[in-house]
């Protein structure tokens, strides 16, 4: 009796959370991969069971692939850099220096503003000759560059602003992640004479990977869902150069308004970013320190 | 001893838990009571408020696609309708551009929530049509009276709102593109600021007179993001071709259609009087405004916002020709949805009836840019006065009689996006204009089989 009492208690301490699981993850997960096995329905073509075109029809769609390598690439330009910037951030601002709060305000700050505001200030950083990186360097001498128009400059200029974006939010783990490291261990090292080098390689960073793990998943599922800046600055363009998959997935669903290719290619990158986090739990996880 | 204490102060804890659950039971059932009375009351009001002004209510979704204090002015339009019928509240919510509108009235379609009109995207016609979201005004209107006011548009503007024999759309805010030039510019290079170029040949040869060598100054900037097909159908347009031949089939593999794109390339790359690659659509009237381009091809609906921002001399030209002139007609177009009751259909009307009228249409028209939907329009003193001091307002509207329908099939979006990667492939150099236009014709013939 007692026991039924606790479990029915149990139960409904959980239930607002599996509720809103349920109504807003699972439900719409299983309709999307329903979906994708239907054609759409419109007065001219009723809807029918379809099965795996959609994913046929994908594997031969060239803007598919390129929005797959696009995003691939993003992931590689600003994953490591982000991190990489994050740990130089926040070992600057653990430091007892003047105007600290100050700094870490400064860093923080990308982080705070929304995307979309984000966005519309690049973009007149990176307007040709009005931009401020243009008139920067023509001072110098430089030929005017309109790096969102050019197929070869879109690219990692829209990683160079997730960068800047991203690498203040990752800063704020790092820096959680070094105040947990206990001082006598700087003190010990700094008795041996070690270097502040070999004392951050060999203390600091393997202390710091649980951070890095959870850092490093968090950003590999940002560059893949991170795309509002797109819709500012380059819709995707010029020819797809810029195009990532959950804009084209936007794109096929609420402007072309296919449903169920729009479904088919969720479902890619939905079973491609479980597979990720599932890989780097099994195989990072191991060589992380948890104390 | 210890035993007996914990023991008594266990019951104690028993007596109190029941004394609080009824004290709870009690406090429920009157909380029940207030409720259930509170609840009577507020229906009684409800039902005697609904009984004293049966009130139409309606939502209506509307885009701003070139920015500025658009969204003030259309609030005015419909404060200004509603205290002119009580009867009638009308709920007008922007929602962003065009694209985002459609989705924002498609999924309140989707939610059983649905909006009764909307300004919508003039070219989504033929999706709206196949969603079976929206009715035909034809069979909206009754009297003759109306059917005149069905026929009170320019022609041209009413091309795009019409599928399968019947009228889908009325025209709201309705464009062409035309070229604006910076006179003082003009005068620097010793052009006759009031002749613009009227050919591509003039054209070319007034920019290259206006570009400076040392890049601070462009002779002219065509926008190559977010419309780019619509630009295409000018250059298309004034080399004689027509973008679409019919609401299923494209024609963007016609030789002339293939010039028009090698055409437009040739003004970075040959001619150098455009910046190379792209340009952008947002920040191109930054670019006029600061002096950076000394012509531009844009909406109309930018000019109120040009006119208040620019700080030297401008003027408003048609586009210039090639073997014609030419321009696509752009811009929303009102839509009923199909999903509403008689009272809400009649409501519609009385406000798209409103909003289109001559003089709303005239003061809409002064505070965009955008054209007066109506030749009655132009014969309001607002626009007339505002026309005589203001030549440039009325370029747009003169530009009409050489202006096609903007580019609309089945499946609009996905063929533009055809289109519009092919020209960006183009200008960028990727492809050239016969290799990115014939396939950008092959994947439209794909999408556009089934609907022939």
């Amino acid at each position: 009796m007692k026991d039924n009492v606790r479990n029915f208690q149990g139960w409904l301490l959980f239930a607002p959370a599996a509720i809103l699981l349920l109504a807003f993850t699972h439900y719409p997960t299983v309709t999307t991969f329903l979906n994708s096995l239907y054609t759409n329905k419109s007065i001219i073509r009723p809807r029918r069971f379809s099965g795996i075109e959609g994913y046929e029809s994908m594997l031969s769609d060239p803007i598919f692939w390129k929005v797959f390598a696009n995003n691939m690439w993003l992931a590689l330009g600003t994953i490591p850099t982000s991190i990489g910037l994050a740990i130089i951030m926040a070992l600057i601002v653990n430091k007892a220096i003047p105007g600290r709060g100050l700094l870490r305000m400064a860093y923080f700050t990308p982080t705070m503003l929304p995307m979309i505001a984000v966005a519309n200030i690049w973009l007149f950083f990176y307007a040709p000759q009005i931009g401020l990186i243009d008139q920067a360097t023509s001072i110098f001498g430089f030929e005017s560059i309109n790096w969102l128009g050019n197929p070869s400059t879109v690219l990692p200029s829209i990683m160079v602003m997730t960068v800047w974006k991203e690498a203040g939010f990752f800063m704020v783990f790092y820096l959680a992640g070094l105040q947990t490291i206990s001082p006598e261990l700087e003190e010990a090292s700094k008795l041996e004479g070690s270097s502040r080098w070999n004392y951050f390689w060999r203390v600091q960073f393997p202390l710091l990977l649980p951070t890095t793990l959870f850092v490093l998943i968090n950003a590999f599922l940002n560059s893949f869902k991170l795309v509002d800046h797109l819709f500012v600055l380059t819709k995707g363009g010029p020819d797809n150069a810029s195009n990532l998959i959950l804009y084209y997935i936007y794109e096929t669903a609420f402007s072309f308004l296919d449903i169920s290719y729009a479904s088919a290619l969720t479902i890619f990158l939905l079973v491609l970013l479980a597979l990720t986090a599932l890989a780097q739990f099994l195989f990072i996880e191991k060589r992380v320190h948890y104390r | 001893m210890i035993s007996v204490l914990f023991r008594r102060s266990a019951v104690e804890g028993q007596m109190k838990k029941k004394l609080r659950l009824t004290l709870g039971r009690n406090k429920v059932k009157k909380l029940l009571r207030k409720l259930s009375y509170s609840l009577t009351v507020a229906l009684g009001i409800s039902m005697i408020s609904s009984a004293a002004i049966a009130k139409t209510e309606l939502t209506m979704y509307y885009p701003v696609a070139v920015g500025g204090a658009l969204t003030q002015t259309v609030d005015a339009i419909v404060a200004d309708f509603m205290s002119k019928n009580p009867d009638i509240e009308v709920n007008a919510i922007y929602s962003g551009n065009y694209d985002d509108t459609r989705i924002k009235a498609l999924a309140a379609l989707a939610s059983g929530n649905p909006a009764q009109l909307s300004v919508l995207f003039s070219i989504d016609v033929h999706e709206l049509r196949e969603l079976d979201a929206i009715v035909p005004f034809d069979d909206l209107v009754s009297s003759s009276e109306e059917k005149a006011w069905l026929n009170s548009f320019y022609p041209s503007l009413m091309e795009n709102g019409v599928a399968a024999g019947k009228t889908w759309g009325i025209p709201f805010q309705r464009s062409t593109i035309v070229m604006y030039y910076n006179k003082d510019a003009f005068r620097e290079a010793g052009l006759d600021p009031e002749t613009p170029p009227a050919t591509w040949g003039g054209l070319i040869a007034a920019a290259k007179a206006l570009t400076k060598d040392d890049g601070s100054q462009w002779g002219l900037m065509i926008p190559s993001t977010g419309y780019p097909y619509w630009m295409f159908g000018a250059l298309a347009m004034q080399n004689g071709q027509t973008l679409m031949t019919s609401s299923d089939k494209t024609n963007f593999d016609h030789p002339d259609v293939i010039e028009a794109l090698e055409v437009w390339k040739s003004f970075g790359e040959e001619h150098k009087i455009m910046p190379k690659g792209i340009i952008e659509w947002g920040t191109l009237r930054q670019n006029f405004l600061e002096g950076r381009t000394a012509m531009m091809w844009h909406s109309t609906g930018n000019l109120t916002t040009v006119k208040k921002k620019a700080d030297f001399d401008f003027g408003v030209a048609m586009l210039p020709a090639g073997k014609r002139r030419g321009t696509p007609t752009g811009g929303g177009n009102f839509y009923i949805f199909k999903d509403t009751s008689d009272a809400e259909r009649k409501a519609s009307m009385k406000l798209i009836k409103f909003m289109t009228a001559p003089e709303n249409s005239a003061k809409w028209s002064v505070a965009t840019g955008y054209m007066g939907v109506s030749p009655d329009a132009y014969e309001t003193d607002t626009l007339k006065s505002y026309v005589a001091a203001f030549p440039p307002a009325a370029v747009a509207r003169d530009q009409l009689k050489y202006a096609t329908a903007e580019f609309s099939t089945y499946q609009t979006s996905r063929v533009k996006k055809g289109l519009n990667d092919a020209i960006q492939a183009t200008l960028v150099g990727s492809k050239t204009a016969k290799e990115a236009l014939t396939d950008a014709q092959a994947a439209a013939e794909r999408i556009l089989k089934p609907y022939r």
